[in-house]
């Protein structure tokens, strides 16, 4: 037998399975027949990765929301006597304090209420722009869809650092609002590109078309049929803007663009801590892996997710 | 166009006696679709959907299209109900000309035609209740308000579902619920006619017949015409009253259920008579046998002058040259220069 | 008394889902001679496909699972066989052909080289030109035009019922006892489905396999079988020769078939439908799994507690009905409501 042939037997032993399977669910044979959202949010709770990445990442952003009351000291208040600790449970400075004695667990959680913000604001703006020039784009076509285009390009191809430079030294830098609406003129060329994918597909689709001869309204067709149709990837989209742009910020808080002083932020306090990274390990390791683990959990909702939401996948 | 409409006239006689002012005329229907190449999208050639159809159907009247894949017969049906914009030829529906109505016009007429679709999966949003479903029309044209919830309870049951069915998804039914479902919908409005674009194709053989005696009631109650598109001819001749047959977009005959399957005239019609394998042992042994060589030709590059002459084994230089026009020859309409009548089928009752 | 060549026996195969446990096949047993035609028909989830792929393992364990049974290939079960054992005998003895050629035919690879391939893997003996001669020898019995052009030729350059020869050619390059055709023409249009068909009967022919061709086309099925099987909700319903099952149906769902199916040559005044949906596959109706829809089981208890076994009466024409001595009375009734010509229990 050869390796030829035999992968066709095993691509054969996979289609064949999917064929017997869906010749049963097609037929609408079960009486307990779930929606897909049902069978999607089952798929969900049962994806452990996700699951457990969910939880964890609520408690983070919960702690982060509420940090006021949750951190046992202020941001950016000195206490010379409590300096340069490593993480210790006296005083409930878990994370440690810097040279000037400020608590490092605090200012990782301010940090983190403010990535949470920027990520949130990025990954709403971007996913609206997206959703309207890709959505634009992809259900009139032609002229209209290549313009949206070549303007998609346009924004990829921009040197974004260089602008983010520029523009907040101009507009006031390091407002974390401003910071992360010039981040979502960033992220949404990519939900765009979805989201034209998605109605290009659903605009052939049979039930559009019989809208269309019903005489529907365009608007009637993209919000009532088209639009619904497409929450799926667009919603895994935005949870992985929500995780770049998590990183992003932090990447550019590092460098010392984006966020400045006064506002908090985890890219900052990486930096700061930087220099002294043998001497006082603690400055730069706890925001980092804070950043790690946010990103890491959002990733694996994403993928959960996507499984959740694929199709094809209807089997334990 | 006079002089096509006075040779075709002779195919309208409907049954019963009944009027023959059409319900739906198309004449000389045509459909290209340009093929584009390049970064400038320049147009390098056609594809000949639709090239050239006529016919009529008249009131309560079922007209079969048949034809297999890349006939045209489908992109006829969206062409009429202007899913497709036709490149040329007339279509007149209740006597107003709506080939070239823009939407905002088109929009009233749409109340009294509509379309049943193959795909019982997908041609329902599966976002929506069955219940939405069928009102949506009534929405639309803003019929919801007075009575709505009613006339979409009458509905459901009109295609036998229950009206308890409403608050359930699409996903909750079988195919042929499905294709009901759709049913009620496309008659929501009241149209007069309805295009049915292989509407059992994609159906179970049991649930089929449900379908076709449904669509044959509803007819019946509602005189209804239908244009009854569809690749499976024992269908079309238990539910059509006149059929037309297809070919690389053009009709190559048409007349009366029981001319077209009782005196086949064209070579098509009978090699395609010929090739439906029945449900009758021994069946193909006492029918008249015919086995057509070659695949059909790329629509984009259809054969000059009769398109069925690359697998016709009557062609001769003739054939070539010149498009044989549909006229009237053995009581019907047949477009071939070599037509003859062949017993492919005995006579209705008879078994095979 | 010949021995059959493939005997499926007691056949029972599950599917774990989402939903709860799928019994696609429930109880299935028929066998193949040597030399004939046996078609297998029902409609979705029926449990005709899903039985001869888990015959021959090509259903992936999980999510599917055979609960039990036999599939009996000269002499020994093939159920247990090891993988590579199993795609031996799949490849050569007993070939495959599915609806859609593009399962068996690898696109980035010439269909002469393919199926070429496929003699010279089971004989190492042949020369790489007499494959190519062999090769070209079938494509010409199946009927492909200018089959040394079209030898170096890759299926994307081959229409659809072309394609379908080839995988005919190829299925049969080895000479198999048993040739299993899956909705080989469900796909294509009627003029070339007649010409697949035509093939299928000279390639038979030519290397004398016993063929089972699995479908849903009363009409595909009344051209090419010598026997049928009937299966319904997993199960076979009936059995008999296609003159029997046509004309003297004894199984209330076979009658039903026949009754709502309209004619080409336009017998039937009326249709009358089978009531109702199949059945589900995971809450299976008690009793017979047709008795919901079954007009003959009305007010019935036997029906809906005990599941009927498939035995044959006085004619060796075996049914899985209580009533199956009532059939034909009723089948003389159903006739004479749609119109169609039937006396003394018979149709026609």
């Amino acid at each position: 037998m050869t390796d030829q042939q035999v992968r066709i037997d095993e691509a054969l032993e996979i289609e064949a399975t999917r064929a017997s399977l869906d010749s049963v669910h097609l037929e609408g044979l079960e009486i307990q027949s779930l929606t897909q959202w049902q069978l999607a949010k089952r798929k969900f709770l049962q994806h452990r990765l996700a699951m457990t990445a969910l939880i964890v990442l609520t408690i983070i952003f919960l702690a982060a929301l509420f940090a006021d009351w949750v951190a046992p000291y202020p941001f950016d208040v000195p206490n010379v006597p409590d300096r340069s600790l490593p993480p210790t449970l006296e005083g409930f400075h878990i994370f440690g304090t810097d040279k000037i004695g400020r608590d490092y667990f605090s200012r990782t959680l301010y940090g983190t209420r403010t990535s949470m913000y920027v990520a949130f604001i990025v990954a709403s703006v971007s996913t609206l722009l997206g959703v309207v020039v890709g959505g634009i784009a992809g259900y009139y076509g032609g002229k209209l869809d290549n313009l949206l285009m070549r303007l998609t390009d346009l924004f990829l191809t921009l040197p974004f650092l260089a602008i983010l430079l520029v523009l907040s030294s101009f507009l006031g830098a390091g407002n974390p609002v401003r910071v992360a609406f010039i981040l979502a003129f960033l992220f949404w060329t990519t939900t765009a590109r979805i989201v034209r994918g998605e109605f290009l597909g659903l605009r052939e689709k049979e039930f559009v078309e019989a809208a269309k001869v019903l005489g529907a309204s365009d608007n009637r067709i993209i919000f009532r049929h088209i639009l619904p149709n497409t929450v799926g990837p667009i919603i895994v989209n935005a949870t992985l803007t929500v995780a770049t742009a998590i990183l992003v910020e932090a990447a550019l808080s590092f460098l010392g663009f984006g966020i400045q002083p006064p506002f908090p932020a985890l890219g900052k306090l990486i930096s700061d801590g930087q220099d002294s990274l043998t001497t006082q390990w603690w400055l730069a390791t706890f925001p980092g892996l804070t950043i790690i683990l946010i990103a890491l959990c959002i990733n694996f909702i994403g993928d959960g997710l996507r499984d959740a939401l694929d199709p094809r996948q209807r089997v334990k | 166009m006079g002089a096509v409409l006075a040779d075709t006239a002779i195919g309208y006689e409907v049954q019963d006696g009944q009027s023959s002012n059409g319900v739906l005329e198309v004449q000389d229907l045509k459909v290209h679709f340009p093929i584009k190449e390049g970064l400038r999208r320049r147009v390098v050639g056609y594809v000949y959907a639709v090239d050239g159809v006529s016919f009529r159907v008249g009131h309560s009247e079922t007209l079969g299209l048949v034809g297999e894949s890349g006939c045209g017969k489908s992109t006829t049906a969206r062409a009429i109900i202007r899913l497709v914009n036709p490149t040329d030829g007339r279509v007149v529906f209740l006597g107003q000309d709506i080939t070239t109505l823009q939407r905002r016009e088109l929009r009233p007429v749409r109340k009294s035609i509509q379309i049943v679709f193959q795909d019982p999966y997908a041609s329902l949003n599966p976002r929506m209740t069955v219940r939405e479903i069928v009102a949506e029309p009534l929405k639309i044209h803003g019929l919801w308000d007075d009575g709505g919830v009613d006339r979409v309870a009458e509905l459901l049951r009109l295609v036998q579902l229950s009206p308890e069915h409403g608050n359930r998804f699409p996903h909750e039914f079988s195919g042929g619920q499905r294709q009901r479902i759709g049913v009620a919908r496309a008659l929501a409005l009241n149209p007069r006619m309805l295009l049915l674009d292989e509407p059992v194709s994609a159906l179970d053989v049991s649930i089929q017949a449900q379908v076709i005696n449904l669509l044959m009631e509803i007819q019946e109650e509602l005189e209804l015409s239908y244009l009854f598109i569809a690749h499976d001819l024992s269908v079309v001749r238990h539910i059509s009253h006149r059929l037309g047959v297809m070919y690389l977009g053009h009709i190559v005959e048409m007349g009366t259920r029981d001319e077209i399957f009782e005196n086949p005239t064209h070579p098509y019609t009978q090699a395609l008579l010929s090739a439906v394998p029945v449900p009758e042992p021994r069946g193909r042994d006492v029918r008249e046998r015919i086995v057509l060589s070659g695949d059909v030709p790329n629509p984009a590059d259809p054969p000059s002058g009769c398109v069925f002459r690359t697998r016709c084994w009557k062609a001769q230089d003739i054939c070539a040259v010149e498009t044989p026009p549909l006229v009237e020859q053995f009581g019907h309409l047949v477009a071939c220069h070599f037509a003859a009548p062949l017993e492919i089928l005995p006579a209705t009752g008879a078994r095979v | 008394m010949t021995e059959p060549v493939l005997a499926i026996r007691d056949l029972v195969v599950e599917f774990d889902t989402p939903d709860g446990v799928v019994h696609a096949v429930d109880g299935v047993s028929y066998e193949i001679y040597p030399g004939e035609t046996l078609g297998v028909v029902g409609e979705s989830g029926s449990g005709k496909s899903v039985t001869v792929l888990s015959a021959l393992g090509l259903i992936q364990m999980p999510p599917g699972r055979i609960v039990r049974g036999e599939v009996i290939y000269q002499g020994r079960d093939i159920i247990g066989l090891p993988l590579d054992e199993l795609r031996k005998i799949r490849n050569k003895e007993i070939a495959m052909i599915f609806q859609d050629p593009m399962t068996s035919l690898n696109p980035v690879f010439t269909v002469g080289n393919q199926i070429a391939e496929a003699l010279t893997a089971h004989n190492e003996k042949m020369s790489k030109d007499a494959a190519r001669a062999e090769t070209i020898g079938l494509l010409e019995m199946v009927g492909v035009p200018n089959p040394d052009r079209r030898f170096d030729q890759y299926p994307h350059e081959y229409s659809g019922g072309m394609r379908q020869r080839a995988m005919i050619a190829m299925a049969m390059a080895n000479k198999p006892s048993v040739l299993i055709a899956d909705e080989p023409t469900t796909a294509l249009d009627v003029t070339i489905q007649a010409q697949v068909l035509e093939v299928m009967k000279v390639a038979q022919e030519e290397t004398g396999a016993a063929t089972i061709i699995i479908t849903h086309d009363l009409g595909v099925v009344a051209e090419m079988a010598d026997r049928i099987a009937v299966m319904y909700g997993g199960k076979v319903v009936e059995t008999g020769t296609v003159e029997q099952i046509y004309h003297t149906p004894r199984h209330p769902y076979t009658l039903g078939l026949m009754m709502s199916l309209p004619r080409i040559t336009g017998e039937m005044k009326r249709l009358l439908p089978i009531p109702g949906n199949p059945p589900s596959l995971i809450n299976r109706p008690p009793g017979c799994s047709f008795h919901p829809r079954c007009r003959m089981s009305e007010g019935r208890e036997l029906c809906r507690t005990v599941v009927p076994d498939l035995i044959s009466g006085a004619e060796d024409h075996p049914s899985a009905c209580h009533f199956r001595e009532e059939v034909a009375d009723e089948l003389l009734r159903e006739a004479a409501a749609t119109g169609i010509a039937a006396h003394g229990g018979s149709l026609g």
